[in-house]
């Protein structure tokens, strides 16, 4: 039986119970993903475009769901503190798929600020929820389909027109079970005319020893003139596998500024469809990458330049040990109704090691004559003669190879534009890069953060 | 005659007299001998200076001191202070006062220099077991470390040596050498890249940081360099051996006559 096929049979047998505790409108997006589903299968690695990691294998695993919605650990919600100190964020948790407000999020957010469940948000947005819910995302696409199936809840936030929040908003989503589960989740971002977000989302695991399945869909609609950064830091088990999908529509002007964190993980998938619909967008979206024993990660991008003048710049780095290995898949399509267009795509990797395997394959498209387009992508080891270097200075060799492991990474943080941040993804690449010097990847979590320590 | 006591006495005051001595080394790279057994010994408070025309192993000799793993030590053996040289990392040799200026500075994009140097500082104080330096008393070391050669402070917070001026790498080899006061320094070919004025500047330096406990190693194809860093002792190396050995004289006939003569008697032997 495939993946599609044992799920949708959970779903059929569940039907009732996924319905009573959703919104209207994820129900009837329900039915059209059940629709499509139908004689549909997940990509496996002789799929183009998915040749390093197979759904099918990811989600094959028997993972339960939880549709009645029952035996929620809420109190990690509740106990919850950021490891990201000297930054104050609006903060949000989920927990599998279930959003919690934290602290008195509701009274603090400002004016123009929504950010709750997506039923919820049903009930007291319901034009936004109406109009944009599932209208990025392609149903056509399997994984998407299936997400859009199962998923049960998520997360609103919108920013009204021309409203700057002023501070940065947190979404930390922890898994904990029980018994092994997937969690199905949608994220919806709407940013309107000449508003900004900036965004922190953390992905953390809170039992080592269970396996989990995220299957993620995030939909971003920028406005005209809109700004969002988004920074997503991943540090999961190495049991999860995350499957995350983002698409986002960009209107004329707006500007996304996107970085994603792999720290630890399983299994990490990570889509990036991004459609510039209207001129003058500018598209940042950068990867960083670090990984060890056991560890998988493809960052797969499809930039579409649909309209003039916009710009993409894309820059994704991987330091790979031990045996992990590394997947990124990066594509640039520029339309005939895109002249002026600027699009750069840029991938650098370090293997530490003799196992690690790094994959890269760019991809340009490009149906038009008035475009500057480059894209590079190198795979080396560390420079022996800095390392030399370092030690002749009395500097440690792990001690070098560390300091040149961040230094390499550096202009991926450098990239990130919430002020605090930076500093922070200085200091958790440094301890990452030092916990596994000291043998400590395996166990590596986010060190302050006793929703993640508890169970250890 | 002296008593025995006083023998005994002397041993170890002549053994740790000796900071650095050189048996016999052979060593090469790649499979090919550069290094035919260089026999070098240094007292404290000398400066010695090597000389060589181009090939004869000047570079060499200074990378399998300093610890470089690109090259393979065949034979012979190198005493610091009384420890097996050759057995340690290069990092311990650092700690043990050892201090190689590179010909290159190696540019480490990402790596600011005050990172670095902090690195540096507190690998050494933790292979001695002192408590790294706290934030204060680190600035203050690198404040008055970089009066030595008139660094520009601007130059601290960049990446190590990235974009750095040719004069500008060299004063910051000393600035580093200030501030691990190694025993034993060894520039290599540290004129190389430098106009009058920043070689002044970063002679200068090597003179100010010179004292009776340190030593120091001139590696250098000119003369000019040996003005400004008087030698006690000039050393000439030829095909991987030390061929001649004299007082500072020796360079200035080498700069009068050029290595051809010696070439033609060490060839003709």
């Amino acid at each position: 039986m495939s993946s599609i096929d044992q799920y949708t049979a959970l779903y059929s047998e569940n039907a009732c119970a996924f319905d009573a505790h959703s919104a209207g409108k994820l129900n009837t997006m329900r039915k059209h993903a059940l629709e499509s589903l139908k004689g549909a299968s997940l990509p496996t690695k002789r799929t183009e475009g998915y040749e390093r990691t197979s759904l099918e294998d990811m989600y094959a695993p028997d993972f339960g769901l939880n549709p009645s919605r029952i035996n929620m650990p809420v109190d990690l919600a509740a106990t919850f503190r950021c490891a990201v100190p000297h930054m104050s964020t609006l903060l949000g948790v989920t927990v599998n798929d279930v959003f919690h407000p934290v602290g008195s999020l509701e009274q603090r957010l400002p004016e123009g600020v929504t950010f709750m469940s997506l039923s919820k948000a049903a009930a007291e947005k319901p034009e936004v929820i109406e109009k944009y819910y599932g209208s990025i995302a392609p149903t056509e696409n399997a994984a998407v389909a299936l997400n859009t199936l199962l998923t049960q809840d998520g997360v609103l936030i919108h920013v009204d027109r021309g409203t700057h929040p002023g501070k940065p908003l947190q979404l930390v989503n922890i898994l904990s079970s029980t018994v092994p589960l997937m969690a199905p989740r949608r994220v919806l971002v709407v940013v309107e005319e000449d508003a900004e977000l900036q965004l922190l989302v953390c992905d953390h695991t809170n039992d080592n020893s269970q396996s989990y399945l995220t299957s993620q869909v995030t939909e971003i609609v920028a406005g005209r003139n809109s700004r969002v950064d988004i920074c997503d830091i991943e540090e999961s088990s190495a049991r999860t596998s995350r499957h995350n999908m983002l698409y986002v529509r960009q209107s004329e002007g707006s500007s996304l500024n996107h970085t994603t964190v792999t720290l630890t993980c399983g299994v990490t998938r990570n889509d990036y469809h991004i459609d510039l619909t209207g001129d003058h967008c500018d598209t940042r979206l950068s990867g960083m990458a670090i990984g060890s024993a056991g560890m998988h990660i493809d960052n797969h991008t499809d930039i579409r330049h649909l309209s003039a003048h916009c710009k993409s710049d894309q820059l994704f780095k991987y330091v790979l040990d031990d045996n992990a290995s590394g997947a990124f898949d990066g594509r640039i399509l520029v339309t005939g109704d895109a002249p002026f267009t600027e699009a750069y795509q840029s991938n650098k990797n370090i293997l530490a090691s003799q196992e690690a395997r790094m994959h890269s394959k760019p991809v340009l498209e490009i149906y038009n004559d008035e475009v500057k387009c480059s894209h590079g992508a190198t795979t080396g080891q560390l420079d022996s003669k800095a390392l030399f270097y370092m030690q002749a200075r009395g500097i440690p060799l792990e001690e070098a190879r560390t300091l040149l492991m961040q230094a390499f990474m550096s202009d991926v943080i450098d990239r990130v534009s919430v002020d605090g941040l930076r500093d922070r993804l200085r200091h958790l690449t440094e301890r990452r890069f030092n916990n596994y010097r000291q043998g400590d990847a395996a166990n590596e979590q986010c060190g302050d953060c006793p929703a993640s320590t508890s169970n250890d | 005659m002296l008593p025995d006591c006083l023998y005994i006495l002397n041993i170890p005051a002549i053994m740790s007299d000796i900071l650095l001595k050189v048996n016999e080394l052979r060593a090469g790279i790649d499979g090919k001998e550069i290094l035919k057994g260089i026999n070098l010994e240094i007292h404290p408070g000398e400066v010695h200076a090597i000389m060589g025309p181009n090939g004869s192993g000047k570079s060499t000799l200074s990378g399998v001191l300093a610890g470089n793993p690109a090259y393979t030590v065949t034979g012979g053996s190198a005493e610091f202070h009384g420890l097996d040289l050759l057995a340690l990392s290069p990092e311990d040799r650092s700690h043990e006062g050892l201090f190689l200026s590179f010909q290159y500075p190696v540019e480490i994009p990402g790596v600011s220099m005050v990172n670095f140097m902090r690195a540096a500082v507190n690998a050494k104080r933790k292979y001695f077991n002192e408590e790294p330096l706290s934030a204060s008393e680190f600035l203050k070391l690198m404040r008055e470390k970089r009066a030595v050669v008139e660094l520009d402070n601007k130059l601290a917070s960049r990446s190590v040596n990235e974009g750095f001026s040719g004069g500008e790498k060299k004063r910051n080899e000393i600035f580093q050498m200030a501030v691990l006061e190694p025993r034993l320094s060894i520039l290599d070919e540290t004129d190389s890249g430098l106009d009058i004025d920043a070689l002044r500047v970063v002679a200068g330096g090597v003179n100010k940081l010179k004292t009776d406990r340190n030593a120091t190693i001139v590696i250098t194809h000119y003369q000019r360099l040996l003005d400004y860093i008087k030698p006690d002792f000039v050393h000439v190396l030829y095909k991987g051996r030390i061929v001649r050995t004299g007082g500072p004289e020796l360079a200035l006939e080498l700069e009068e006559k050029g290595y051809d003569w010696i070439k033609r008697e060490i060839d003709g032997e």
